[in-house]
């Protein structure tokens, strides 16, 4: 005969779909997958890359000696330093630019950093109206680590054992 | 009072109020059905779905509705301006117009005609103009390849539809869609209704009424992955919107149409309880249900495999079906229950 059948009874019935109804309904009851994101938010690791932030030492001082590892090692030439001594006669930076625009947020600047000035931070949510406000200077960028510091610090500690 | 209701202009102004009331309902309806549809749709795929405006996002539908009022109506250059904007209007009016001979409830409808079913028929098969005209006037290449792909698929999946209802009216014995649910009335509440004796074409009609409306998965004329949005991909702000409600609006009546051919409008479907309207729009609402769950579950149809279910196997068993109908009605087989005349015999 050679007739499938068993085919055409399962398309004649609908079988398909009446199993595909079936596990429709199935999931139409499961638990929801989504998070109701502005009000919920999903776990972060702690060697999460967000935003960036320049931290400063418990008393106040910054932490960036301006060796410009992190410009050299920069694979996107987002970050621009310059640097001359200060009246103290340590090595600080005038000019700490990062272009968040330019960005790939790959993390080298933080492994570069010799003394974790350079961090990226567990914030992701920074999106501006314009592209001028993404070009973070030295002010932002200290700012954010004085918004940031207590879950950067948390942050580093519990990555630290991996390092 | 009494002898201005009488008059030509009471009578006038009650049909005139009657049809504001029958539109203003449909349309509320609509927007929370597409607020209905989208969280089945969204459960389904195990998300949330709208859930910001309002309670539980119940407003998202009135929401949508302003951001399409105020927005820019972007018409393009080398479009046909009278029919880029006769289109949209064709596509709202005609799914309104056709509500009028829709029966609620005992007596209540519009107008009552005895040829019901041909006015629903004349009506409805005119929509298709509304999305050649739509894809015509565009003067673009995807919103054309939309109105060629609807045109053939509405036309084909219209001649199954017709065959389909004959098989209905030739067991009624009328075209008035009251008097065909009256037919349907019986000591056995559900179990009496034309859905079980005429239980293939339900499935029928179901399948048709999805493609003939092109909702999911037959929306070949709008298939977003291939015609980004196919006729409407020109349409912006108010002319869109009124696509969009008037699709809708034509698949929530093709829910009337089957609660009021197969499932008994507004009959009681337990013997003893109370008839009305409630139960024709509960009815039309648990339709909907399920065209919502087909759009989340069934993917999309190629079109030649369209056109071969269109052709190759509805038109054959449909017609098929009339044949044995008009046979089972002649010499009343299955205990007469094709031939459930509702006027003589």
């Amino acid at each position: 005969m050679g007739v499938p059948f068993d085919r055409a009874a399962r398309y004649f019935l609908l079988a398909d779909f009446l199993e595909g109804f079936r596990l429709g309904m199935k999931y139409f009851f499961k638990p929801k997958a989504t998070l109701n994101y502005p009000h919920e938010k999903g776990p972060l690791s702690p060697r999460f890359r967000g935003e960036h932030a320049l931290r400063r030492y418990a008393n106040g001082e910054e932490r960036c000696i301006a060796c410009k590892l992190c410009e050299a090692i920069c694979p996107a030439q987002a970050i621009t330093i310059d640097a001359e001594p200060r009246a103290d006669g340590s090595r600080r930076t005038t000019r700490y630019d990062i272009d968040m625009t330019k960005c790939i947020y790959c993390g080298f600047c933080q492994e570069a950093c010799p003394v974790d000035a350079i961090v990226e931070g567990p914030n992701f949510e920074f999106s501006t109206e314009t592209r001028e406000e993404l070009y973070y200077t030295k002010e932002k960028l200290l700012e954010n680590g004085d918004r940031w510091e207590s879950e950067i610090a948390r942050n580093l500690e519990l990555d630290a054992p991996y390092r | 009072m009494d002898a201005f209701l009488d008059s030509g202009l009471g009578i006038f102004t009650i049909i005139l109020l009657q049809c504001l009331a029958v539109t203003v309902f449909i349309l509320v309806c609509l927007a929370f059905l597409m607020y209905a549809d989208r969280k089945v749709w969204a459960a389904v795929q195990l998300r949330r779905g709208p859930n910001v405006v309002g309670p539980w996002g119940l407003m998202q539908s009135f929401a949508d509705f302003l951001k399409y009022i105020v927005k820019e109506i972007v018409v393009p250059a080398g479009a046909d301006k009278t029919l880029f904007f006769i289109a949209p209007m064709i596509s709202f009016v005609l799914p309104v117009i056709v509500w009028a001979v829709i029966p609620w409830s005992d007596g209540w409808v519009i107008s009552d005609m005895n040829v019901g079913i041909l006015f629903i028929f004349a009506i409805s098969s005119m929509h298709v103009y509304a999305i050649i005209i739509g894809g015509w006037a565009s003067n673009s290449k995807y919103p054309f390849l939309g109105a060629l792909r609807s045109a053939a698929q509405m036309i084909s999946y219209e001649v199954s539809l017709g065959l389909i209802i004959v098989g209905v009216l030739i067991s009624a014995g009328t075209l008035n869609l009251s008097r065909i649910v009256l037919a349907q009335e019986g000591d056995w509440g559900l179990l009496s209704w034309f859905w079980l004796p005429h239980l293939p074409m339900v499935v029928l009609f179901f399948i048709s009424a999805l493609a003939e409306t092109n909702r999911p998965p037959f929306d070949l004329p709008e298939a977003e992955a291939e015609l980004v949005a196919g006729y409407q991909v020109e349409y912006s702000s108010t002319p869109f919107l009124l696509f969009m409600v008037g699709e809708l609006m034509s698949v929530f009546f093709m829910c009337a149409l089957m609660a009021v051919l197969f499932f008994g409008g507004w009959l009681s479907p337990i013997p003893g309880l109370p008839d009305g309207a409630f139960w024709m729009f509960a009815k039309m609402t648990l339709i909907f249900f399920v065209i919502s769950m087909v759009k989340a579950i069934v993917p999309r149809y190629r079109y030649d495999q369209l056109m071969r279910i269109g052709w190759k196997v509805f038109l054959p068993l449909s017609l098929g079906w009339v044949a044995l109908v008009g046979l089972f009605a002649q010499y009343g087989w299955f205990w007469g229950a094709y031939q459930r005349w509702a006027i003589g015999g």
